[in-house]
C-alpha cells in the first residue's frame, strides 16, 4: 500500500493543540464562551465586576483619607479611614482603663503563644498543654483581667468592651460548651430513660428559640431565681445563657458522630470489658469527633458571630462599640466606615475558621480512604 | 489480683453495686432528684422574689390595655389595645417578615447555589465571593449596615426618589399607591378563582395527555394566558373598578397610600441575604449529591442543559436538601427576633421588649415568648417532615 504522505500510517509525529485550544485563549473559550448562553452569562457578570468593584476599590483605596486626627482630615469624598484610626484602641479595649490595657494585651499573648504548640505537628506534649490551657489559663487570665487582687486594680467587668470582650465571650463560650456538648449528647444517647428524656429535653428546648430569648432571659429572669441578696454579673449571666445555648448546639453535632460509629465499635469496647466512660474516652468519642471537626467548628464560627446580640443587653461587644461610635456626634456621618471595618475583622476570623476546620479535615481525613 | 482464675461458672448474679440495671436505676433516681430540688429552689426563689418586688403574677395582664402604639400592624390595633392584642400583632409581624424572608432566600439561595456550580469560571467565582462574604459577616451587623447606612442615607421625604410618578423611596420608607376596590370588584377575584382551576384542571389533562400519548401542552404559556386574561376581561366588563390612592407630599411626611417601613425593608434584606448565603451551600451540595452519571444520562437522552436540572438533577436533589433546608428555614424564623435592635415590631421587640419594661412579668412574658418559637420551630419541623416523606415515596 502506498500512500502520498512521507510518513508510514502511526509514525506521524504528535502535532501541538491548534492555537485556539491551549493557554489563555483555550481556557476563555472553555471556561467563559463555550457557547450562546455561557458568553451572555459571562458578560453579565462583568457588566456586575464592573458595576461594584471599580467604585468599591477607589472608595476604599484611591479616594480614601488614612491620616489625621479628626473628621476635617476626611475631605477626598471616599471612605475615611481616620475615624477607624481614631478609635481604634476603643474598638478593641472597650472601655477598660488605659493605663491597665497591658492585662489585656497579656493574657491575649500569653493565649497565643499556648496555642501555637497545639497546631504545630511536632510538638510532643499537646495533651498536658491542652489542661493548662482548659484549666489554668482561664484562671490566670480571670485575675489578670478582673483585677483586685495580686496588687492589680480592680476593673469592672461594666467597663470590658470591644474587639476583647468579644474575644472573651466566645472563647468562654467554646470552652464552656462543648463540655456539656458532649455529656448532653451522650445522655441523650443513653439507654436509661430519665437521663435520655433529661438531655433531649433540654437539647430541643435551646434549639427551639431564638439566642436573643435566651439572653433575655439570662439578664432579665435570672436573677429572680436566685436567693435574694446573691446576684451576679451581667457579663457571667450572659456567658452563661451563650454556653448553655451554644452546648444544645454542639450537642446535636456530637450526636451526629456518635451515629455514624458502626455498632461493633461498641460491642467490641463492651466485649474488652471497658467501662462506659472508659469506651467512650477510648473508643467512641475519639472517632466521633473527628468525623464532626467540620461541624464542631461550624459550631464556634455560628457562636462568634452570635455573640453580637448581647449588644442588645447592654453589653459593648465589638459591633456594639462600633455602633456606639458612629453615633458620636463628632464622627457622624462615618457608620459605613465601621461597617465595612468590622464586618472585616468579623469576617477574618470567620474565614480563617473555616479554612482551618477544612485543614484539619484534610490531614484527619486517613482512617476511612480505601 | 493474684487470685487463680477459676473454670467453675461465675456467680449468677454480680453484687448489687456493680448490676448496671441496679446502678441504672440508681443514677437516673438521682437525677430526678436533683432535678426536683432545683426546680423547687428555683420556683421558690421566684416566689420570694417577685413578691418582695412587688410584681404580678399569672396571665391577667393581657388583657390590661397596652397604652403605646406599634408602627406597623396586620391586625387593627390602637394604644387603647390590650398586652394580648399588642402580643398578637407582634406574633404577626413575625411571621410575616419570616415568610416574605422564606421566599426571598430560597430564590436567591437556589439561584446563587447553582450559579456555584456553573461551567462558566466567572459565574461559579462570582457566587463563591457572595457565599463567603455574606456567611461569614454577623447577622446583626447586616442588619445595622442596611437600616444605619444605607436606609437611612436615602433623600428625606422632600426629595425622595420617585418611580412611575406613585411610588416613592425616602428614608421614611417607600411609599406605593394603595388600592381602592370599588362595587365590581368580586366578579374580577371570581375570574382569577376561576383561572386557577381551569389551570389545575389543565394541567392534569396535559400530564394525563403527555402520559398516554407522548404529546407536550404548552402548559405554562396557556396558564399565564388563562391567569392574566380572565380577571383582564372581567376588569373590562365591569369597568375597571380599582381606584388608586397616590400618596401625597404633606408637611414633612407623605399621606396616604401603602408604606413598607424601612425598619421591615432592613431586616427582610439582610434576612434574605444571610440566609441564602447558607441555602446556596445547602442546595449546591444536594446537586453534587446526585451521581454524575444521571446528567450523563439525561444527556444520552438528549435533554438540554436546563431540563435536565429540572427533570433529572433538581427532583433527585430535592431529598437531600430537604432536611438542612428547613433547619434554615427555622434559622431563619428565630434570626428574624434580631429586629428588636432596629426596633421593627416584631414579637420580641414587642412583647419580650416594650410589654416586659412596662409590667415587669419577666417569667410569664419570656415563657410565652419562648413557647410561641418553639411551637413554631415543631410546626416547621412536621410540615417538612411530612413534605419529605412524600418526596422519599417516589424513591424505588
Amino acid at each position: 500500500m502506498t500512500t502520498d504522505s512521507q510518513y508510514a500510517p502511526g509514525s506521524h509525529p504528535d502535532l501541538p493543540p491548534p492555537a485556539s485550544m491551549v493557554g489563555v485563549v483555550g481556557w476563555m473559550r472553555a471556561n467563559l464562551f463555550s457557547n450562546t448562553t455561557n458568553s451572555l452569562l459571562t458578560i453579565f457578570a462583568l457588566y456586575i465586576i464592573y458595576l461594584l468593584v471599580p467604585p468599591a476599590i477607589s472608595w476604599i483605596f484611591i479616594n480614601s483619607d488614612w491620616i489625621g486626627e479628626d473628621r476635617s482630615a476626611c475631605t477626598s469624598g471616599g471612605a475615611c479611614w481616620v475615624f477607624i484610626n481614631a478609635r481604634l484602641e476603643q474598638f478593641i479595649y472597650g472601655f477598660y482603663p488605659e493605663a491597665e490595657r497591658w492585662r489585656i494585651d497579656v493574657s491575649f499573648f500569653l493565649l497565643v503563644a499556648l496555642i501555637v504548640p497545639m497546631l504545630m505537628d511536632r510538638f510532643k506534649h499537646k495533651g498536658w498543654l491542652g489542661a493548662v490551657i482548659l484549666f489554668v489559663y482561664p484562671v490566670i487570665s480571670f485575675y489578670l483581667l478582673a483585677g483586685g487582687s495580686f496588687g492589680l486594680v480592680k476593673v469592672e467587668t461594666s467597663q470590658w468592651g470591644g474587639l476583647s470582650l468579644t474575644l472573651i465571650i466566645s472563647i468562654v463560650g467554646i470552652v464552656g460548651s462543648f463540655p456539656i456538648g458532649l455529656l448532653l449528647a451522650l445522655g441523650r444517647r443513653s439507654k436509661m430513660p430519665a437521663v435520655s428524656a433529661f438531655c433531649t429535653g433540654f437539647i430541643e428546648l435551646w434549639r427551639g428559640v431564638p439566642l436573643i430569648t435566651v439572653l433575655f432571659m439570662s439578664s432579665v429572669m435570672f436573677p429572680l431565681f436566685l436567693p435574694e441578696g446573691v446576684n451576679f454579673d451581667k457579663l457571667v449571666r450572659a456567658l452563661v445563657g451563650v454556653t448553655l445555648f451554644s452546648a444544645a448546639y454542639m450537642a446535636e453535632t456530637v450526636r451526629g458522630g456518635l451515629q455514624a460509629i458502626p455498632k461493633g465499635q461498641y460491642e467490641g469496647a463492651e466485649a474488652l470489658g471497658l467501662s462506659y466512660w472508659k469506651s467512650m474516652g477510648f473508643i467512641i468519642l475519639p472517632q466521633a469527633l473527628k468525623h464532626v471537626i467540620p461541624g464542631i467548628v461550624g459550631n464556634f464560627i455560628g457562636l462568634f458571630k452570635d455573640t453580637t446580640l448581647v449588644l442588645i443587653i447592654g453589653l459593648f461587644d465589638f459591633l456594639g462599640i462600633v455602633q456606639a461610635a458612629s453615633t458620636d456626634p463628632k464622627w457622624l456621618g462615618y457608620s459605613i466606615e465601621g461597617y465595612v471595618f468590622c464586618a472585616f475583622v468579623y469576617w477574618v476570623f470567620c474565614f480563617g475558621m473555616s479554612q482551618y476546620s477544612q485543614s484539619v479535615e484534610r490531614k484527619l481525613h486517613t482512617g476511612h480512604k480505601r | 489480683m493474684s487470685k487463680e482464675p477459676t473454670l467453675a461458672a461465675p456467680a449468677l448474679k454480680p453484687s448489687p453495686w456493680n448490676d448496671p440495671v441496679i446502678r441504672g436505676y440508681f443514677f437516673q433516681i438521682l437525677l430526678i432528684i436533683a432535678v426536683v430540688l432545683s426546680g423547687m429552689y428555683i420556683f421558690g426563689n421566684t416566689a420570694a422574689n417577685l413578691e418582695k418586688q412587688g410584681i404580678a403574677t399569672g396571665f391577667g395582664f393581657m388583657e390590661t390595655t397596652a397604652g403605646f402604639g406599634i408602627i406597623t400592624h396586620l391586625i387593627e390595633y390602637s394604644e387603647s389595645s390590650s398586652y394580648g392584642t399588642a402580643f398578637l400583632v407582634g406574633l404577626f409581624n413575625t411571621l410575616l417578615i419570616s415568610f416574605a424572608g422564606i421566599v426571598a432566600a430560597t430564590i436567591i439561595g437556589v439561584i446563587v447555589g447553582i450559579a456555584r456550580l456553573s461551567k462558566n469560571w466567572l459565574v461559579a467565582r462570582l457566587a463563591m465571593v457572595y457565599i463567603e462574604t455574606f456567611r461569614n459577616i454577623p447577622l446583626l451587623l447586616q442588619i445595622f449596615f442596611w437600616y444605619f447606612a444605607v436606609l437611612r442615607a436615602l433623600p428625606s421625604p422632600k426629595n425622595s426618589v420617585n418611580f412611575a410618578d406613585g411610588v416613592f423611596l425616602n428614608n421614611r420608607g417607600i411609599y406605593m399607591p394603595s388600592s381602592i376596590l370599588g362595587d365590581g370588584f368580586s366578579l374580577v377575584i371570581a375570574a382569577l378563582v376561576i383561572a386557577i382551576i381551569a389551570i389545575i384542571v389543565m394541567a392534569r389533562w396535559a400530564h394525563k395527555r403527555q402520559e398516554k400519548t407522548g404529546q407536550q401542552f404548552h402548559t405554562v404559556y396557556v396558564s399565564i394566558g388563562i391567569l392574566i386574561g380572565l380577571p383582564l376581561l372581567a376588569l373590562i366588563i365591569t369597568g375597571f373598578p380599582i381606584t388608586w390612592e397616590i400618596p401625597v407630599l404633606k408637611g414633612f411626611n407623605f399621606v396616604g397610600g401603602t408604606v413598607i417601613i424601612p425598619e421591615f425593608v432592613a431586616l427582610w434584606l439582610s434576612l434574605s441575604i444571610y440566609t441564602a448565603s447558607f441555602i446556596a451551600e445547602v442546595v449546591r451540595a444536594g446537586i453534587q449529591a446526585v451521581s454524575h452519571g444521571q446528567t450523563e444520562a439525561a444527556s444520552a437522552l438528549g435533554l438540554r442543559a436546563a431540563p435536565t436540572l429540572r427533570l433529572i438533577i433538581l427532583p433527585q436533589a430535592l431529598r437531600v436538601i430537604i432536611p438542612p433546608l428547613s433547619s434554615q428555614y427555622l434559622n431563619l424564623t428565630k434570626n428574624s427576633s434580631l429586629a428588636t435592635a432596629i426596633a421593627y415590631p416584631e414579637l420580641v421587640s414587642v412583647f419580650t421588649g416594650t410589654v416586659l419594661n412596662q409590667t415587669g412579668q419577666a417569667v410569664e412574658i419570656i415563657s410565652i415568648t419562648m413557647a410561641v418559637y418553639l411551637s413554631i420551630s415543631l410546626l416547621i419541623s412536621m410540615f417538612m417532615n411530612w413534605y419529605n416523606a412524600r418526596m422519599a415515596l417516589v424513591e424505588r
